[in-house]
């Protein structure tokens, strides 16, 4: 069935979501950037719509059919998914499997489908960039990208739940020990830090519903991570992010508490790594300042 | 007597800290928005159970539905409840608590309580539960259930509604699109709301956002 499972494909559609292009431009920039470095080629994806994710809670169905259209849309091209946000990766890749698995529910989602002339077949693979990066790009790659290492810096991460979250389903990492995000930052030579609840929930998902609790959960965290001595945080989400650098400063408003953490996305902690320039991986797109992570890096590179 | 002291200590501590966190919210302005009002609910859920609110079929209605099937074998133990991140911060958010009604036969006050709609679907419970329950499941699927009955919070019907008019779940502003070429992205793929329109009418989806909530 894996017909591209084919480790030398190179060319991978991108699968953009909502909230990346609504809010979290800068994963998006230095997501471009670093892959192109890695030699892969990135496909745009017309016709594309939301995963489904958002209306799972109001009909299970719909988002079926929804991540079920987006899977055909990949078929048509012969190309796997690479997708940044780990809610419509989660989603997605969940979607593919059942479809594949239950032939019953895969002919009473084409029936749908048939409508507006797609059919699901089951031919591709749908990834998140963090399990690109591990399983097909993989970490010696990255390895020989690196041009500046960034001994200088300590980070930690919070890698979000979907990206590994529920295990069966999406097949990917260690959720009660995970580890494809650490070796990712260990690769460009930052020290990795360990805190309590690192794969702890940030609450996103229930923001529009009541956010008093997903501001207290991200509260915490922050507190966890700034103990623990990380000069930034890593994330792979777009939700998670903007929890962690959008919500900070009326975080530390709200609980008279802090942080100044910077929150990075993985693409542009490797992108620094790979000789990028702030500029070129649109730090300036943060709001918590990431100053003290380009001092240190811009540091090292005059040899200080 | 020696031993039972610190660990009482252990126990008191967090506790502290989050009457500490709560009250330091509550006198900022924004509480009127944060205010968590799944917590009135508390009343009706925990007021005493009559027996003319069984409804023995339900668990087997809720066992008929994808993610539902395992239902039945939860034993209350509480492991998604203790692990449930929204649950340390929620006076009432408690998935054993829904898993349990449910196996009584609560239906209505399973399907007319807010607390269904605070689950962030993150799956520790899920992939936690040593009975294989799919708890996140099994809350989605009373969740559907009661949009049945006409209960949509406000925010799912606005992304709902967003997607079928731009083909995903927010509206971008033109500048931003604008800006996003500035930026050397290049830019956004068209969508297809229309196929998504003809899609959300056959399923019965667009009924459902048009209905009351």
């Amino acid at each position: 069935m894996d017909v591209n499972k084919d480790s030398n494909q190179k060319a991978w559609l991108l699968f953009l979501g909502c909230a990346v292009p609504y809010r979290v431009s800068s994963y998006e920039i230095s997501t471009r950037k670093v892959l192109a470095e890695l030699d892969i080629k990135l496909v745009e994806m017309p016709e594309y719509n939301c995963c489904g994710l958002p209306i799972d809670p109001i009909d299970h169905e719909m988002m079926l059919i929804l991540a079920a259209r987006n899977l055909t849309l990949a078929e048509e091209k012969g190309l796997n998914l690479v997708v940044l946000c780990p809610g419509c990766a989660g989603t997605l890749r969940k979607v593919n499997k059942k479809l594949k698995e239950s032939k019953m529910l895969r002919e009473k989602i084409n029936s749908y489908l048939k409508e507006t002339g797609r059919e699901f077949k089951g031919t591709i693979e749908a990834k998140h960039l963090l399990q690109l990066l591990i399983e097909d790009v993989g970490l010696e790659k990255i390895r020989s990208a690196v041009k500046k290492p960034l001994f200088n810096l300590q980070v930690s991460e919070h890698m979000g739940c979907h990206v590994t979250r529920p295990t069966g389903a999406v097949d990917f990492d260690n959720p009660e020990n995970p580890e494809a995000l650490k070796k990712l930052i260990e690769v460009t030579g930052a020290k990795y830090v360990d805190y309590i609840d690192k794969s702890a929930c940030c609450g996103a998902p229930i923001a529009g519903v009541n956010d008093k609790i997903p501001l207290q959960l991200t509260k915490e965290k922050l507190i966890h991570v700034k103990d623990a001595g990380a000069q930034a945080l890593i994330t792979v989400c777009p939700f998670c992010h903007m929890m962690f650098d959008t919500n900070q400063p009326r975080i530390e408003r709200m609980f008279n508490e802090t942080f100044k953490i910077p929150v990075l996305h993985y693409p542009q902690l490797l992108g620094l790594a790979m000789g990028f320039s702030s500029e070129e991986l649109n730090l300036k797109g943060l709001r918590v300042d990431p100053t003290p992570i380009i001092s240190q890096v811009s540091d090292r590179a005059e040899g200080k | 007597m020696s031993e039972s002291k610190p660990r009482q200590k252990e126990k008191v501590e967090p506790e502290r800290e989050f009457t500490k966190a709560t009250s330091t919210s509550s006198e900022e302005p924004l509480s009127d928005m944060t205010k968590d009002k799944t917590s009135e609910r508390r009343g009706s859920e925990t007021a005493s159970i009559k027996a003319h609110e069984f409804d023995p079929h339900f668990k087997h209605e809720i066992s008929n539905f994808h993610g539902g099937e395992k239902l039945k074998q939860c034993f209350q133990c509480g492991t998604c409840t203790s692990d449930c991140p929204i649950a340390r911060f929620s006076d009432s958010y408690r998935p054993r608590s829904l898993i349990r009604m449910a196996l009584l036969g609560l239906k209505d006050r399973v399907l007319s309580s807010d607390t269904l709609w605070l689950c962030a679907a993150c799956f520790t419970c899920t992939d936690r539960c040593p009975q294989d329950v799919e708890v996140a499941s099994v809350i989605r699927i009373f969740r559907n259930i009661a949009v049945k009955r006409g209960v949509i919070p406000q925010i799912f019907k606005e992304l709902g509604s967003n997607i079928l008019e731009n083909g995903i779940a927010y509206k971008i502003p033109e500048l931003r699109l604008k800006k996003r070429e500035q930026t050397g992205l290049p830019p956004l793929p068209k969508r297809n709301p229309k196929a998504l329109e003809k899609l959300a009418k056959e399923t019965g989806f667009l009924k459902k956002l048009k209905g009351s909530g």
